[in-house]
């Protein structure tokens, strides 16, 4: 949360601080402004999403109405507004147990070597054929729709890439001296693999859930599109998409684009940080 | 004629306290072994590659570099490529950083003949496997075929120095060449550079932190520190009377291997880093023999010492004295 | 092996094997010493001679497939479970690793890792840990400054300096070095080699000095063992041993050292001659 706090406090400055080119800042400027949005929905949204005015449908942009309404008189941007925490909850929820998840078994694999090492490799390549998308459908099919199955079964899903990266960073550090040492200091294994090896490395683990975030949020999307995921009433930008598709044909267009746009900046927001984060601890490496 | 001549050479990275090179003037007759001896971050190694026209990326650089009479500093990128192709090649610390994993030494070897030199594959194939046996392999046609992994570090080493010599040097510069290798292989390397240096009349410069192995191999020896020559001579002379308390604490620092064990006498402090800078001698805070208010004044120039030359301004009162009861 | 709890150290019939590519290499065969309280031992040798591979089994990074380790009579356990056991072999050996770039953790203060270690091996009150962590930063030459530096912040031969402090602060019976000064330039190698001769002086701890380096080697130790492929090929006073070499690879190693009246030529003639009689042995 520091991060966040001090933008509050100084946000230019702490916009210089991040670094990297206009796209890292402006990104970074666009990640806070939804999260704030996230945050403080009920207050920033001008009305109920949820009570749509039949007869006052598809009204365009005005000051009662900034981004309009869609076919069922709801308001656009309030809409908006209120569907950013789900649609940010969700991949926060994926990334969270993905990554505690993909440290638990990247670090215990790589740390004990051997068999098992060998073992949980395979078993990680055999997820990574799963597409991420097609787990969650599955999930929905056997446990049904709403965001807890498909979230879990797309945490399961992004397991493997956090998992694969801390193991091959712990099978990198733990034969560097300095490690050696812990261990012939007398220190248990679990204390140097948990509190010297993991802090050492996990900065390169967020960049990475940094990335994944984005693309979790694109797939969870992609579901509350498919009618799988939230479920109207609740706000979803996904969902958004879906009850706007027919009016685009009716040559009502807004309703969609708006979270369709919304969608489309916060994922690739995600990538620019992530990738910006990832090079700076690599330039710091070097 | 010397083959390489550096005069009042200056190499300054923006941003750094002091210059990497302040002044290098060295030269190396053909047929001449001369080395260049210092500890980390005296600026040995950039003063070799300036040799090659290597030179720090964005560096600001002064005065001359000259192989075979052709300068290099300032020059266009023929006169550079002429000098890399046909008059000097260089020898690095660990052979494995130079050559390609996946390709086959035979691949290696001939590329630069068959591209530089434009020759056939069986002419440049001939000219490998005769190097191949000047450097002392025993088998030269299994050595082709073979990859770098399946060579020790001492074999590779020979395979980069048959590869420095395929475009017919004047001039071998040498870079740590034995560093990373076993001790008893150091002796084989340094054995093939000299029967070569000798046999071919080549120049060679042997870059090196070792005094003892400097003054084993070579005829002269440079001593730089802080990026500025603080001594040089020939290495009898060097050996057994240095004149600069730098060169008198390096030797003091080696225990020897035979004759009385007394404890040694270590330079205190270390290494000057680019972050740091002295307005006088840059050796002043680790001096023996520092006099403030004189030593730290003024950097002391490199001033003609009997057949050598040294930089330090207390050098007259302790030619004779101090300098020699430290060893 | 008669047990004599005299001894600080005592190493018999040690061997240590690798399975590479369906074959299996021998890095250390049936190597024994023993070291008195006080004395200092060189292992000799160069890559490949399982010196390194010694040096970790006493510390217990890797597990001798035979033989045995004994420090003060009580043998070291080759796998450890709990608390007490892990302190208990910690104290008995500790290790200065070569390259003091990776041997620090570059997030530590060293001021923060003595502390560390001083508190797992049960110091209590947290101003005798200060002032134990002062008293062995002073012993190894380092001051405030120094302990509130992170490793990057300080020079090879002070980060060296450290490492040496970080293994005295567990207190151990024997402390091994594995080449802990052959990455450090000449001038500060120096320094500590004079460092842990006053080391060997002051403390009575048993010191394993692994080298390649004779010279290095004659400096610290009062007797070496020379490793070539895995087996002792020499063992004596380090004295009779650079004065009167038995074995002909030490004989090598003394000839590859330059020196004035050097000839690499005859040294790299000799060493093709040994390679060659070696090869006929089976």
């Amino acid at each position: 949360m520091s991060i966040s706090t001090s933008l509050l406090g100084n946000p230019l400055g702490a916009l210089r601080r991040i670094g990297g080119g206009p796209l890292t800042r402006v990104s970074t400027l666009v990640l806070v402004l939804f999260v704030l949005a996230a945050l403080f929905a009920p207050w920033l949204s001008p009305q109920d999403p949820t009570f749509g005015e039949l007869g006052n449908n598809f009204v365009a942009p005005s000051p009662e109405h900034w981004l309009g309404t869609d076919g069922g008189g709801h308001d656009t941007f309030s809409a908006l507004i209120e569907g950013t925490r789900t649609s940010l909850v969700g991949p926060l929820a994926v990334v969270v147990f993905a990554t505690i998840g993909g440290i638990a078994v990247g670090l215990f694999t790589a740390w004990r070597g051997g068999w098992v090492d060998t073992v949980v490799g395979r078993v990680l390549d055999i997820l990574f054929a799963f597409p991420a998308l097609l787990l969650a459908i599955l999930a929905v099919a056997l446990f049904g729709k709403g965001l807890t199955a498909p979230v879990l079964a797309m945490a399961v899903a992004y397991l493997p890439y956090t998992a694969r990266l801390v193991r091959s960073l712990t099978a990198q550090e733990k034969v560097r001296p300095y490690i050696a040492a812990y261990q012939v200091q007398g220190h248990s294994a679990v204390f140097v693999a948990l509190r010297r090896l993991l802090p050492g490395i996990m900065p390169t683990v967020l960049a990475q859930s940094t990335v994944n975030f984005g693309y979790a949020l694109l797939d969870l999307a992609a579901l509350s599109f498919l009618g799988l995921g939230v479920q109207p009433p609740t706000p979803d930008w996904g969902a958004m998409i879906n009850q706007g598709q027919a009016a685009v044909l009716q040559g009502e267009p807004l309703s969609a684009i708006v979270p369709a746009v919304a969608v489309v900046l916060v994922v690739v927001a995600f990538n620019v940080v992530g990738e910006h984060l990832g090079d700076r601890l690599a330039g710091r490496e070097s | 004629m010397p083959i390489l001549e550096y005069e009042a050479l200056e190499v300054a990275l923006p941003g750094m306290a002091r210059p990497i090179l302040d002044g290098v003037s060295l030269s190396v007759a053909e047929g001449e072994a001369v080395a260049l001896v210092g500890e980390s971050g005296s600026g040995k190694s950039v003063t070799a590659r300036a040799a090659l026209g290597l030179l720090p990326a964005g560096a600001r650089v002064g005065g001359q570099v000259r192989v075979g009479g052709a300068e290099l500093i300032g020059a266009d990128a023929d006169t550079v490529r002429a000098v890399r192709t046909g008059k000097a090649s260089m020898i690095f610390q660990d052979p494995r950083a130079g050559i390609n994993p996946v390709r086959r030494v035979g691949d290696f070897l001939t590329e630069q003949l068959r591209l530089v030199g434009g020759r056939s594959k069986a002419e440049a194939e001939a000219r490998v496997l005769e190097l191949l046996g000047a450097v002392g392999l025993p088998d030269p046609p299994r050595h082709l075929r073979q990859y770098p992994h399946q060579m020790s570090g001492g074999m590779l080493q020979r395979v980069m120095i048959a590869g420095a010599l395929t475009a017919d040097p004047r001039l071998l510069l040498c870079d740590e060449p034995t560093t990373a290798l076993d001790v008893t292989t150091q002796a084989e390397i340094m054995a093939i550079l000299r029967r070569l240096q000798r046999e071919k009349g080549l120049g060679l410069l042997l870059i090196t932190h070792d005094l003892d192995l400097a003054a084993a191999t070579c005829d002269r020896i440079y001593v730089m520190y802080a990026g500025r020559i603080v001594e040089t001579g020939t290495a009898a002379e060097l050996l057994a009377a240095p004149r600069h308390p730098y060169t008198a604490g390096l030797l003091g620092s080696s225990p020897p291997l035979h004759g009385e064990l007394t404890r040694l006498v270590p330079i205190p402090g270390s290494p000057m880093s680019l972050a740091q800078s002295a307005p006088g001698c840059a050796f002043f805070d680790r001096c023996h023999f520092a006099q403030p208010g004189r030593c730290d004044q003024a950097a002391p120039p490199l001033a003609p010492l009997g057949a050598g030359m040294v930089a330090c301004h207390r050098v007259d009162e302790l030619a004779n004295s101090a300098a020699q009861e430290i060893r | 092996m008669t047990t004599d709890p005299g001894l600080l150290l005592q190493v018999s019939g040690l061997r240590k094997t690798y399975p590479s590519g369906g074959a299996t290499v021998v890095a250390v065969d049936d190597l024994s010493f023993s070291l008195r309280p006080g004395g200092a031992l060189g292992i000799v040798g160069e890559s490949g001679s399982g010196k390194t591979t010694t040096a970790r089994m006493l510390v217990g990074l890797e597990r001798p497939d035979q033989g045995e380790i004994l420090v003060q009579g009580t043998p070291l356990a080759a796998r450890v479970r709990g608390r007490t056991a892990r302190l208990a072999r910690a104290k008995a050996v500790q290790i200065v690793f070569q390259d003091p770039y990776l041997s620090l953790d570059g997030r530590i203060s060293i001021g923060d890792t003595l502390d560390g270690v001083l508190r797992l091996h049960g110091s209590p009150s947290g101003a005798d840990r200060a002032a134990r962590v002062r008293e062995l930063l002073a012993q190894v030459g380092l001051g405030d400054r120094e302990a509130a530096a992170l490793p990057r912040q300080l020079s090879g031969g002070q980060r060296q300096r450290a490492a040496i402090a970080r293994a005295l602060a567990v207190e151990p019976a024997v402390l091994v070095l594995d080449e802990a000064v052959s990455a450090l330039d000449v001038s500060v190698q120096a320094q500590v080699l004079n460092l842990l001769s006053d080391i060997r002086r002051d403390t009575g701890i048993g010191l394993v000095f692994v080298s390649h380096d004779l010279a290095v080697v004659r400096y610290v130790c009062d007797e070496a063992l020379v490793m070539y492929r895995g087996r002792t090929v020499e063992h004596q006073p380090v004295t009779d041993l650079l004065s009167m070499p038995q074995h002909p690879y030490t004989r090598l190693l003394l000839a590859s050292v330059p020196r004035p009246d050097w000839d690499p030529e005859a040294i790299g003639e000799q060493r093709r001659d040994l390679v060659a009689a070696d090869a006929l042995v089976p």
